[in-house]
This record gives C-alpha cells, structure tokens and sequence, in this order.
C-alpha cells in the first residue's frame, strides 16, 4: 500500500510541476498576475509530494519491504541501518529521485528567498524550474519507477554493491546533486532574462549567491567522492579521469569560470553574452552528466545498468533543454558588447584568461570523455583516452591560471598598473624561487614535480595573503573584508593547497608491494611496518581477513593499522579495504593483497602519501569561499525591487565611474590609492 | 553567418555524437568489429614476460595449441570489469589464457594483478606497444582467439561477458579442437 502512495506522489508532483511551469510561464508573457502567483503555491505543493515519495522509498528501505523491486535488488537484511538510508540513492531509480528532492529544496528556496525580485521576472525563473522537475519527474515516472513492485516477494534482497556500503556513499551523492542541480538556479535566472528582454546586470547579481553556493556544494560533493575512492578502492589513487568522474568535473570547470565572469559582468557589464552562455553551460554539463551515467554509452566503473530506453528519454529532454535555451540565445542573445572598454592589464584581462582556460579545460575534458564514442563513429574503433592525455592537457592548461592567479585581485578594473602590482607580489615571487632554485640546486633526490609544485603553491598562497594584508593596511576598520572578497580570499588559499597537495602526492608518494610474513619487518621511506599477521573477523553483513600491521618511525610507534579483505555474505563479492593512518603532512595507507604460499605471507601494498590531505584541505576552503562570497549583503534584494522602475534605478546607480572607489563596489582598487 | 548560433550548432553535433552512440549501442550488440587480419595468421611476436622481463615468450611457444590473447593494462578502466569474468570464468575456456599488457608499466600492472587476481596462464609486457600495432589492437580490453596454426579466428573488442564466452567464444574453441583433433 505505501510503495503505491509514494507513486501516486510523484504522478501528484509532475501535475504540479506542469501547472508550475506552464501556468506562470503564460502569465508572464501576458501580464497576467493571477497566473504568476500560481508559481510559488505550486513550487510547495510539488516539494511537499516529492518529499513524500522521497520518505516512503526511505521507509521501504528501513523497514525492508523486499517485495519492492528496487529495495530487494538494492539492500538485504543484513544490511546494517545506516546503509540502509543511503542505499535509497544507490542506484538509479533512487538517485534520481534523489536528483527531484534536490531540485526541489533549490525551487523551494528560490521561491522562499527570492521575495523582493519582480513578479515577471520569478514566474520566469520557477516556470522554467517547474519545467525541468517535469522532465525528471515523467523520467522517473515512465522508465524507472522506484515503486514498482516485484511478486512473489523475494524471501531475502539482493544487497548493495559492497563499495558503496561506506560512509562516503552517504554523503557524497547529496552533496554532488547539491551542486549540479544547484546550476540550475544560475541557468533559469538566464532563460528568464532572456525571455523577459531584461539583459542588464542585474539577473547576474540576483544569480551570484546561488551559483556560489552551488559550487560550493559541487567542490564539496567532487572532494568527497575523490576521498572515498582514495580510502576505498584500495589504489591509493585520488582521481582516475573516468567518464562519470568527468561528468562532474566537467560542470565544476563552468561553474569556476562561470562565478568569474558573472562577477565581471555584474561590476562591469562586460562579458554580458558570455556569462549568459556560461550559464546555459554549467547546467547543460550537469545534464549531459546525467545522461553519460544513465544511457551506459561509456563504459565506468560508476555507471548505472545501460538501458536504451533510459538513454533515449534523457536525450530527447537534452535536446529539448538544451536545444531550446542555446535557440533562445541564438535570437535574444545582445548582439552588441556592452560594458566600459578595458586596458590589458586589468582584472577584466585576468578574469578573461581565467574563463578561456577554464572553458578550453572543459572542453578538453568533453572531447576525451567523449572520444570513444567520436572513435566509433568516424569507424575507428572503440579508443579510450586515458590519465596520460587528460593529465597533460590539463596541467598545460592550468599554466597560465597558476601564473595569473595572484595578479587578479591586484589589478584594478578598466586599467591596472602592472608595475605596482608586480611590486607588490615581489615577496611572494622571491620566497617561491628561494624555495624553489635552491631545492632544484642541492636536494637532487628531489624530484622537479614536488618543487614546482611547492613554488606554485607558495605563488599562490603568499600571493592572496599579501593581497590580504594590503586591504588590511589599507582600507578602513569595518571595511576591509567584504563576504565576497573573504570568499574570494579563502577559495584562492585553498588552490595553493590544493596545488601543493596534488603535486607533492603525485611526485614523492613512496609505494611498494611486498610479500608481508608473519612478524617480518619492514622499512618504507622514513617508516617501519612490522605485521602481526591475519586473523579472521566478522562484520554484520560480511567475514574478513583483517590484518595487523603496526607503523613505528625512529622506534617510536605511530599506528596499529587493520586492513581487510572482504567477502560480503549475500552476493560473495569481495572488497579490500585499506586501513590508513592519516596526517596533516603524510598519511600511511595500508592494503591486504592475496595471500601468498602456505605460511601465512600475504602480498600487502603500502603507500606512504605526503601531503595528500591538502588535496582535500584545498577543496574545503574553496568550498568555504563560495559559501561566503554567497552571504555578502550586496547580493540581498532589497524590498522594492519589484517595482520594475526603481529595480533599474537600483542598478544604474551601482555603476559607478571606475576610478573612484565606491561602497558599492565591493573590491575597490587597492593597488595603488586612488 | 550569426556567431551567436554557433554555441546550438556545437551542441547539435554533440547531440549527434550522443544519439550515434545509443543506436551504436543497441545494434551492434556483439562488440565484435571485424578485423582484416581475422582468418590470417597472427603476427610473429616475442615480448618479454611481465615476471620475468629477462626472458621472452611468443608465438613460437605458443605454436600447436589454441589460446586466447587477452589484452588489458592497469590504466584501462574497462578491464576492471571485464576482469572478475576472467577470474571466474577463464578456466571454462579450456584453452591458454595470454595476457598481453599492452602500454603499462611492469609495476603498476604486477600491482594491479596482485590486487586484483592472476587468471593468466602467462602474461607478456608489450610496453612500446609495437606488436600491439601488428595486431591491430585500437584499446583495452580487446581479446584474439588463436587457433594451433596460429591463425587468428576471432577478436572481440571491449569487456567479455559471460554471454560472449557461451555465445561466441565456448563454440569456436569447441570447433577449432573439432579440427584439430
């Protein structure tokens, strides 16, 4: 009875997501305001229903209704009670739903949030909202129905693939759709001014905070799944440059250049085309994500189970999505570049190199993630491009990014003086090649990777903490940090990191396989691995061989790690779990391999990983950056901006002359007083 | 022409791309793309062997039985899942199983096989990915059924299943020892 309410739910919220999006959508190109409030009612009524439904496929996971099929095929009753929360989103049919509940917290906080803006122009944006939730929702509805059940009921379920029985699964997927369908938010704001003709800046600065957020979430959502592959693919790895794992980062690089242009074009009302496209972009990538993980065209490790049938319903809607808003663009797109001209050393010139990267890298990761397919069609065969390509472009790519990265904040709008930005970032240049030169002179056991990347990493990093501490010096108590410059501040801290983490890690990462008897010891880099042996363990849902390894440094002893080697009970798949001893500066990764021989030996993988915590260190202050510069009181609207007269007035106002730094804009020019 | 079309007619061949890849998928179910050299003989090769890259193994070793070259490297996010098919079914093969690493480094690939199982009877290290050139290979994993003349009778392109192993594989190994015999 419940699994069909939860059906009856969803079929109730498509309803509702048609009338949210036709209904306004009419009344906006009318004028007819009955029509425009119908928006905000139907946003809550359809939240409420997907919640719902949302809540009863819970509830069959919990209370282990087996004769749901996607309960039975996905979770068994050994299934431990927290995994059985997060089995809701571990497979298709469930993510997807997943995907709905998320888009409509985005919707419901849009509508809740978005009071102030005018009433055309929020019809707009929650009906093309509505829009999309009616497309996944009909997808759910008419190819993968999460109810759907499966008779004679299965005495037991099938169980959940073993790697997602981890606590990464519970919060990496929310945290991932937090942020691709957050996208959406930026995406409708840009159809709406499409549609209503209103192309000025101020849909960019309505948009600002959720695209901010968005990224954040996506960063966040990225940065944990990286950690769980690390800890529980048992490779030590952190990024693979699979196709779905390019699915996400593909939307992440628009996202970063998209944040970056939609502040130019706010402050500057340069760049106006190309942050609507950029936009559009972000969320097409996220969609077309979707379909890569869905139709099964690419083969993933992360894929769901191909169907044809799935693959040609989200296709049609790309098309459709897609297809459609690029059209719009296409016919109201302004034709004329519009914003103040600026010199070649200015941020608009930075934050333009920063974009063109930004996209080409987008672009480059597309064409790789697609070229199997490419392969076939033009009767090549099946060729997959793997790390080497990706790896290569991608550093290449981001050359001049780590390079530029600290003139931005320095350089003044319109026309920066390169010699007093140059001036001010000498400190940093020095330290990085004192650390550097040196380095690369003496220490030949040193390999060059570790001390670029240690360079580039004090580049960026010194390179934002002078730019702090000259707001600091220079700009008024109270005034100093604005939330969006802090953001900015602590996102570009967390590059550093992240740099310095990833190059460190790929360079110096000591590993070394060996065949571990028992109460042998070892010495890998400066530690001492000393194994006690194996034993047996049992887990709720699965039995073990759990190793013993204890670490010592200079005899003092530093962890007693347990790997193991899992065999789960229902489906007999077996799962390494590698023990880790994780630190600030190094972290110590342990794997049981097979045992070898018949005295007890077992092959054993060690890793030690200087450093690696940064990669993720990084992604969370960038995350942290993006939440903040969200919560800058510039981007609140204001009561009375539904009046469309004084809405214009509002944002003719903030475009201040360029050279007379003014408390509207919120990164007045510090290099050099004005 | 309106530049502003340009970003739509990017996305209609990308569409293109996408809506070629769902047919491709659906109507060239049995993977298997023919190659000129089916039916030729397989190129004389001899590669070092992955555990001991001092002493070679190859076609000559090989002559006067069937076997199946299994190409695979630890890069290849495919072999992944082809793997286990191979842990588990390989044996009902009957037949040699020839790992060919093709484009890996020794380690990453004895890492790889020690994690993950060896269901090879031998595997050769193709580094430079030279015979892999005369064999036609495009990617991993590709799979080449030799017989005991050393002609190639079958190649099959992307992971085996287990349907490919019943459906393809299982009844021309069952002919080629028919003849042979």
């Amino acid at each position: 009875m419940l699994p069909e309410l939860g059906q009856f739910a969803l079929i109730l919220a498509l309803l509702l997501s048609l009338v949210q999006c036709v209904l306004p959508l009419v009344g906006a190109q009318t004028g007819n305001r009955a029509l425009m409030a119908v928006a905000r009612p139907a946003v809550a009524g359809q939240a409420v229903f997907v919640a719902l439904a949302f809540a009863l496929l819970t509830w069959a996971f919990v209370s282990q209704d087996f004769s749901v099929a996607y309960v039975a095929q996905h979770s068994n009753s050994l299934l431990p009670w927290y995994y059985r929360y997060s089995a809701v989103w571990g497979a298709h049919e469930g993510s997807l739903l997943l995907w709905i509940l998320v888009l409509n917290i985005w919707t419901l906080a849009v509508a809740a949030l978005s009071r102030n803006l005018p009433d055309d122009f929020m019809a707009r944006v929650l009906g093309v909202l509505g829009f999309l939730s009616a497309g996944f929702l009909l997808f759910c509805v008419i190819t993968s129905n999460p109810f759907a059940r499966e008779l004679p009921m299965p005495a037991d379920g099938h169980d959940l693939n073993p790697l997602l029985q981890d606590f990464g699964l519970i919060v990496h997927p929310p945290m991932l759709y937090f942020g691709y369908v957050g996208f959406s938010v930026a995406f409708s704001f840009a159809i709406a001014a499409l549609l209503g003709g209103s192309l000025d800046q101020r849909w960019v600065r309505w948009s600002r905070p959720w695209t901010n957020v968005a990224w954040g979430f996506l960063t966040l959502g990225i940065a944990l799944g990286s950690w769980w592959a690390y800890y529980e693919l048992g490779w030590g790895g952190w990024w693979f440059w699979d196709p779905v794992e390019n699915a996400s980062f593909m939307p992440w690089l628009i996202g970063t250049a998209l944040i970056h242009s939609q502040a130019v074009t706010e402050k500057r009302g340069s760049f106006k085309a190309w942050t609507l496209l950029l936009a559009i972009f972000a969320f097409s990538l996220s969609l077309l994500g979707a379909f890569l993980v869905r139709s099964g065209i690419l083969t993933s490790v992360h894929s769901f189970a191909a169907d044809p049938e799935r693959g040609t319903f989200i296709l049609v809607f790309l098309a459709i999505v897609i297809g459609g808003t690029l059209l719009l663009y296409a016919l109201r797109a302004p034709k004329v570049a519009g914003g103040e001209p600026f010199a070649g050393a200015s941020r608009e010139t930075a934050l333009l190199v920063n974009n063109l990267m930004f996209a080409c890298a987008a672009a480059m990761v597309l064409l790789g993630t697609l070229y199997p397919l490419l392969g076939e069609a033009l009767d090549l065969g099946r060729i997959s491009v793997g790390p080497p390509y990706f790896g290569f472009m991608f550093t290449l790519l981001m050359i001049p990014v780590v390079l530029l990265m600290p003139f931005g904040p320095f350089l003044r709008w319109r026309r920066g003086d390169l010699g007093a930005t140059l001036r001010a970032l000498r400190p940093a240049l020095l330290l990085a090649l004192a650390a550097a030169v040196p380095a690369a002179v003496f220490a030949r056991g040193l390999p060059l990777k570790a001390i670029v990347g240690v360079a580039a990493s004090l580049w960026i990093g010194l390179g934002i903490l002078l730019y702090a501490f000259s707001r600091w010096r220079k700009a008024p108590a109270g005034r100093r940090y604005t939330p969006e410059m802090l953001g900015m501040i602590l996102a570009h801290f967390g590059v550093a990191l992240f740099v310095a983490g990833v190059l460190v890690v790929e360079s110096t990462s000591v590993e070394k396989d060996l065949r571990f008897a028992s109460g042998q010891s070892v010495a890998v880099g400066e530690y001492e691995f000393r194994f006690d042996g194996v034993e047996h363990a049992e887990g709720p849902n699965f039995s073990a061989d759990q190793g013993t390894i204890v670490v010592s440094r200079a005899g003092t002893e530093v962890a007693t790690l347990h790997p193991q080697k899992r065999v789960y009970t229902r489906t007999r798949q077996p799962q390494t779990e590698a023990a880790i001893a994780p630190g600030l500066f190094r972290d110590v990764y342990v794997a049981l391999g097979e045992p070898v021989g018949s005295d007890g030996a077992w092959a054993v993988r060690i890793y030690v990983k200087p450093l690696v915590r940064w990669i993720w260190l990084g992604a969370l202050f960038m995350m942290l950056g993006g939440f903040i510069t969200a919560a800058d009181r510039r981007f609140r609207v204001k009561a009375g901006m539904r009046e469309p007269g004084t809405g214009i007035g509002e944002d003719t106002a903030t475009r201040t002359d360029p050279g007379v730094p003014s408390r509207a804009s919120p990164i007045p020019n510090p290099g050099s007083p004005a | 022409m309106n530049a502003r079309m340009l970003p739509l007619l990017g996305f209609v061949l990308i569409l293109a791309l996408l809506g070629f890849g769902i047919w491709w998928n659906q109507h060239n179910d049995p993977r298997a793309v023919p190659s000129p050299l089916i039916d030729k003989p397989a190129p004389a090769f001899a590669l070092p062997k992955l555990y001991e890259p001092q002493a070679t193994f190859g076609s000559a070793d090989l002559a006067g039985e069937p076997y199946l070259l299994n190409v695979f490297g630890s890069w290849c996010v495919a072999c992944r899942d082809e793997h286990p098919i191979l842990m588990r079914e390989g044996k009902r093969l009957g037949i040699k199983l020839v790992g060919f690493n093709y484009k890996d480094e020794p380690d990453d690939a004895k890492r790889w096989l020690a994690e993950y199982g060896d269901p090879y009877d031998i595997v050769v290290a193709d580094y430079p990915g030279d015979i892999a050139i005369d064999f036609g290979v495009t990617g991993a994993p590709e799979s080449f059924l030799v017989d005991a003349n050393g002609v190639i009778r079958y190649k099959y392109i992307s992971p085996i299943t287990p349907r490919v192993i019943d459906e393809e594989l299982l009844p021309r190994i069952a002919a080629l020892k028919g003849t042979t015999r």
